[in-house]
C-alpha cells in the first residue's frame, strides 16, 4: 500500500517540481516511492499531472477512484482531476483557475468559481487563496510551495524532510522565499 | 552506491555513464529525449555526446563508433527506428565490436506520437536482442548491462523504455561512473563490414546460428524469470509487468520477460506447471505469439482471445479488471470512480507569443481554401487555427504537398515544416518538388530549436549538443541550391510584410518557399530577451474579439471586452490584428 497524490495544474505551475520535492523527501526518509508525469508538448499550456505514490514498489500509475490526496494548483484542474480521489480523499486546491483559451475563441460559457467549488460535491476540500499568500511570500511563482505546505501536515513525511528536499531541488537564491512560501502554506491549510 | 530520486532517462543515462560509454548521438523525440539531454548538460562527462540531424543518421554514426572497438548509444524514439531501420536490418548482419546499444523508447497510448507501434517486432525481425525494463531500477541495470551483452554476441542490443519508464520517477540504486580507456581502431575486414551478396549470404548464416545461444543466456543472466506458486500463471513483460506484481492474488504464478528473444524450451517448461496461462503485456502479442507456440492443449489467455486489448496502455486498475475476467484471482479491488466531471478541456497550445501562430493566421488569410499539409513539431498544435490538413511523419509536408500537386489538385497547396524536421528529413521532398515541377507553397518555420521535445539545439541553433559554438546552417542557401528561385525570409512577427510575401508567393507557379523566422519565445525568455508586455485600453476596445480569434493565451474576454493578461511576451502582433488601435505597449507608472 502506498500514499497516493495526485498533483494537477497547469504546464508551467510546477507540478513536476512539487513532485521532486515529495521524492526526494522519500529518498531522505529510506521510503520506496514512484511517479509518472506529463512532459513534451502535453505541457505547453495544457492540463498536466503528477502521480506520486509514497511508499510504492511497484508501478507509478494511480488507478482513477484511489488517490488518497489531490494536490491541485488551479480550481478547474482540480475539479478535472476530483474522480481521481477515493471517497474520503482530502483536496487541496489553489483558489485561482485559468479559463482555456478555446472557450473564448469558440464563446463557450466560461465556469464560474462558484460552479467551481459547487463541482468538487461535498468531498473535504481546502481552497486556499495562494496566489495571494505566494505574493506576500515574496514571488508568485512560489504558488506550487504554498499549496505543498498546506497539503504537508496531511502526508506520511516529516516536515523536516519536505523542508530539506525544498533545499535540494529549488534555484539556491530562493531557498528562504520558499521555505517561507511553506510554512506560510502550512499556516492557511489550518485554519 | 548511492539512492536518487531520478526520471527514468536520467537512471538511463546514468546506466551508460557506469558502462563507460565512448559516444552518445540522437535525434529528440518524446519520450527518449532526456538520456542524451542528461548526458550533454553533465560537465563532468567523459563521454562524446552529439544531437544528430535524424535517427538514421545517429544509428550509423553510433554503428561505426562501434566498429572501431568503442561503446556506443544511439537514441530514438519507436517512430525514429522506422528512418532507422535501414541500417538496423543490416547493422545484424555485420555485427558489432565494441558494446552498441540502440535505445528506442515506446510511447503506448500514443501520448505525444503519430503511432503506437512496438519496437520489439523490430528487434525481432532484425533478430537482435532486445531488453525491456519493468522498472526504474530494472531500466538502469539493465542499459549498462546491455554493452557487454553487445560485446559478448557481437549483436547490436536494442533496449526499449516506454513511456511510463522514460517519464516516470523512482528512488534508484546507482552506481559509480566508470570512464573509458579504449581508443578507437578500425580493423578492415571486407567480408564483415562491406555487405556485397557473396559476403552478406555468409553473414545471414553468422547472424541465425547466434539465436540459439542468445536465447540460453537471456535467461542466465536473469532478465527472463518466474516464480511457481499455483496451477494458474501470469506472463508479463515491461512495465505492465509491475502492475501485475501489484495486483496480483498470492497463489498466481508469475513469469517476467525482461528479454528477447524468449527461450522456448525455459517458457514451455515453466507454462507445463499450470493449467491456464494469461499473458499480460502493451502494444503487439510479442509475448503471447511465443507462449501459444509452446503451450500444446493448455489455454493461453491474452489479446488474442479479446482479454487484453492490443491499443491503449496498461495501469493498475485495468490490469486487475483483464485478470478478474479471464478467472484470475487479485489481491486488490477497486472500486468504480466517479465520473469526472464535463468541464471545457485545456489542450495543449501553441505559447503566447509563438510565431507559428502568427505564421498560420497570415497563411490563412491570405490562403483561404488552400490545403496545408504539416508535419511533427509545435506548429503541429496550428491543428486549433485550421492550417494542418496532413500529418504523417518527420519530413512529410513537403512531399505530401508536391504528391498534391502532382495528382493535380487545383487548390493552393502550403505546407509547414520546422527547421529541425526540414534539416531531418524535410531536404530531400524540396528537392524532389523543385526537380520535378511542383507548384507549392513551403513556408519553412524557423525558430533556431528542436522546441517540442525541450529546446534541444540544432544545426540552425549555431551550438552544438555540448554548448560549443560551430556554424548555423543557411536553409536559404540549401533551398537555392536545390533550385529554387523564390526564397524569401520574413519574421512573421511583422505581418504585414510577411502576408505581402504571402501573397508574392501566391501569385507564382513552380516551388516558392518561405522562410518564416523568429526564435522561439520559451529560448527567448531563457536568453532574458525582454520585449515588454502589451495592454487593452478598455475604452477604446469595442468587443469585436478580432484579437481573441488569434487565439493567444495571453488575450482574455472580461465583461465583453478583450484584457491581456501576465502570460504577455510582447510581441506586438496583436496591435497589428486590432482593428480599432485600442491595444499599445504597457507603459509602467
Amino acid at each position: 500500500m502506498s500514499f497516493d497524490v495526485m498533483i494537477v495544474g497547469i504546464g508551467g505551475q510546477g507540478t513536476i517540481l512539487t513532485s521532486n520535492i515529495l521524492g526526494k523527501a522519500c529518498v531522505i526518509e529510506g521510503i520506496p516511492v514512484r511517479g509518472a508525469e506529463t512532459h513534451g508538448m502535453a505541457q505547453r499550456g495544457g492540463s498536466v499531472e503528477s502521480q506520486i505514490r509514497i511508499g510504492q514498489e511497484f508501478g507509478p500509475l494511480i488507478a482513477p477512484g484511489s488517490a488518497d490526496m489531490l494536490l491541485s494548483f488551479d480550481l478547474m484542474e482540480a475539479v478535472r482531476a476530483a474522480h481521481w480521489l477515493k471517497p474520503e480523499g482530502t483536496i487541496y486546491t489553489s483558489r485561482e483557475f485559468v479559463i482555456p483559451t478555446s472557450v473564448f475563441m469558440q464563446d463557450f460559457p466560461a465556469p464560474t468559481e462558484q460552479m467551481l467549488r459547487e463541482m468538487l460535491g461535498d468531498r473535504p476540500a481546502k481552497i486556499i487563496d495562494s496566489r495571494a499568500l505566494a505574493e506576500e511570500a515574496g514571488n508568485i511563482l512560489t504558488q506550487n510551495i504554498v499549496m505543498l505546505g498546506a497539503a504537508s501536515p496531511m502526508l506520511p513525511l516529516k516536515k523536516e524532510s519536505l523542508q530539506e528536499a525544498i533545499r535540494r531541488t529549488v534555484p539556491p537564491k530562493t531557498i528562504d522565499l520558499n521555505l517561507k512560501a511553506f510554512e506560510m502554506g502550512i499556516d492557511a491549510g489550518k485554519n | 552506491m548511492v539512492v536518487q530520486y531520478l526520471l527514468g532517462n536520467e537512471a538511463i543515462a546514468h546506466g551508460c555513464l557506469e558502462a563507460a560509454v565512448d559516444v552518445a548521438c540522437g535525434y529528440p523525440g518524446t519520450p527518449s529525449s532526456e538520456v542524451i539531454d542528461t548526458l550533454r548538460m553533465d560537465p563532468d562527462r567523459a563521454c562524446k555526446v552529439e544531437w544528430s540531424v535524424n535517427e538514421k543518421v545517429a544509428f550509423e554514426e553510433a554503428l561505426a563508433v562501434s566498429w572501431c572497438g568503442l561503446r556506443a548509444i544511439c537514441t530514438m524514439k519507436h517512430v525514429g527506428l522506422n528512418v532507422a531501420a535501414d541500417p538496423l536490418m543490416t547493422s545484424a548482419y555485420t555485427g558489432t565490436k565494441g558494446g552498441f546499444v540502440i535505445m528506442s523508447a515506446d510511447d503506448p497510448y500514443a501520448h505525444s506520437s503519430q503511432n503506437e507501434q512496438d519496437s520489439r517486432c523490430y528487434a525481432k525481425f532484425a533478430r537482435i536482442p532486445c531488453l525491456d525494463p519493468s522498472t526504474l531500477q530494472e531500466a538502469h541495470d539493465m542499459v549498462r548491462d546491455a554493452f557487454a551483452l553487445s560485446e559478448e554476441f557481437s549483436l547490436p542490443v536494442m533496449f526499449r523504455p516506454t513511456t511510463r519508464i522514460c517519464h516516470s520517477k523512482s528512488d534508484v540504486n546507482l552506481g559509480d561512473v566508470v570512464v573509458s580507456e579504449r581508443t578507437a581502431s578500425f580493423e578492415k575486414n571486407a567480408r564483415q563490414y562491406v555487405v556485397i551478396p557473396a559476403h552478406t549470404r555468409i553473414l545471414h548464416q553468422k547472424l541465425n546460428k547466434k539465436q540459439h545461444a542468445l536465447k540460453k543466456r537471456l535467461v542466465e543472466l536473469g532478465y527472463n524469470r518466474y516464480e511457481v506458486k499455483g496451477k494458474k500463471a501470469v506472463i508479463c513483460g515491461g512495465v505492465g509487468a509491475s502492475y501485475v506484481r501489484e495486483v496480483i492474488g498470492p497463489d498466481v504464478s508469475v513469469a517476467i520477460i525482461g528479454a528477447y528473444p524468449i527461450d522456448e524450451d525455459w517458457l514451455r517448461e515453466f507454462i507445463s506447471h499450470h493449467k491456464e496461462v494469461m499473458v499480460i503485456e502493451e502494444l503487439s502479442p510479442v509475448i503471447e505469439e511465443v507462449a501459444r507456440q509452446v503451450s500444446g492443449t493448455i489455454p493461453v489467455f491474452g489479446k488474442m482471445t479479446g482479454h487484453v486489448p492490443y491499443e491503449g496502455e496498461l495501469a493498475p486498475d485495468r490490469v486487475a479488471g483483464y485478470l478478474k475476467a479471464a478467472g484470475f484471482a487479485v489481491s486488490v479491488t477497486y472500486q468504480p470512480a466517479a465520473t469526472p466531471a464535463a468541464l471545457p478541456v485545456r489542450p495543449p497550445i501553441l505559447c503566447a507569443g509563438c510565431m507559428h501562430r502568427t505564421a498560420m493566421y497570415a497563411m490563412k488569410k491570405v490562403f483561404r481554401d488552400a490545403i496545408f499539409p504539416s508535419d511533427i513539431g509545435c506548429y503541429t498544435l496550428g491543428i486549433q487555427l485550421g492550417t494542418v490538413d496532413t500529418t504523417i511523419c518527420m519530413g512529410a509536408s513537403i512531399t505530401v504537398a508536391s504528391g498534391m500537386s502532382l495528382a493535380g489538385e487545383k487548390r493552393d497547396i502550403v505546407c509547414t515544416i520546422g527547421d529541425s524536421t526540414f534539416l531531418h528529413t524535410g531536404i530531400q521532398g524540396l528537392i524532389n518538388a523543385i526537380y520535378n515541377g511542383a507548384n507549392i507553397t513551403v513556408v519553412i518555420l524557423d525558430n533556431r530549436i528542436t522546441a517540442m521535445t525541450g529546446h534541444q539545439p540544432n544545426p540552425t541553433t549555431g551550438l552544438t549538443a555540448c554548448g560549443v559554438a560551430t556554424p548555423a546552417v543557411s536553409i536559404e542557401a540549401i533551398c537555392r541550391a536545390s533550385g529554387a528561385t523564390f526564397v524569401e525570409t520574413v519574421s512573421p512577427n511583422d505581418l504585414v510584410t510577411f502576408i505581402d510575401v504571402l501573397k508574392a508567393a501566391k501569385a507564382l507557379p513552380g516551388v516558392k518557399v518561405i522562410i518564416a523566422r523568429q526564435p522561439c519565445v520559451i529560448s527567448e525568455k531563457r536568453s532574458r530577451v525582454v520585449r515588454g508586455r502589451y495592454t487593452v485600453y478598455q475604452d477604446r476596445c469595442i468587443g469585436c474579439k478580432a484579437c481573441i480569434k488569434f487565439g493567444c493565451p495571453a488575450i482574455e474576454l472580461k465583461g465583453g471586452l478583450a484584457s491581456i493578461t501576465d502570460l504577455c511576451s510582447g510581441c506586438g502582433v496583436c496591435v497589428q490584428i486590432c482593428p480599432v488601435g485600442a491595444i499599445g505597449r504597457e507603459v509602467k507608472e
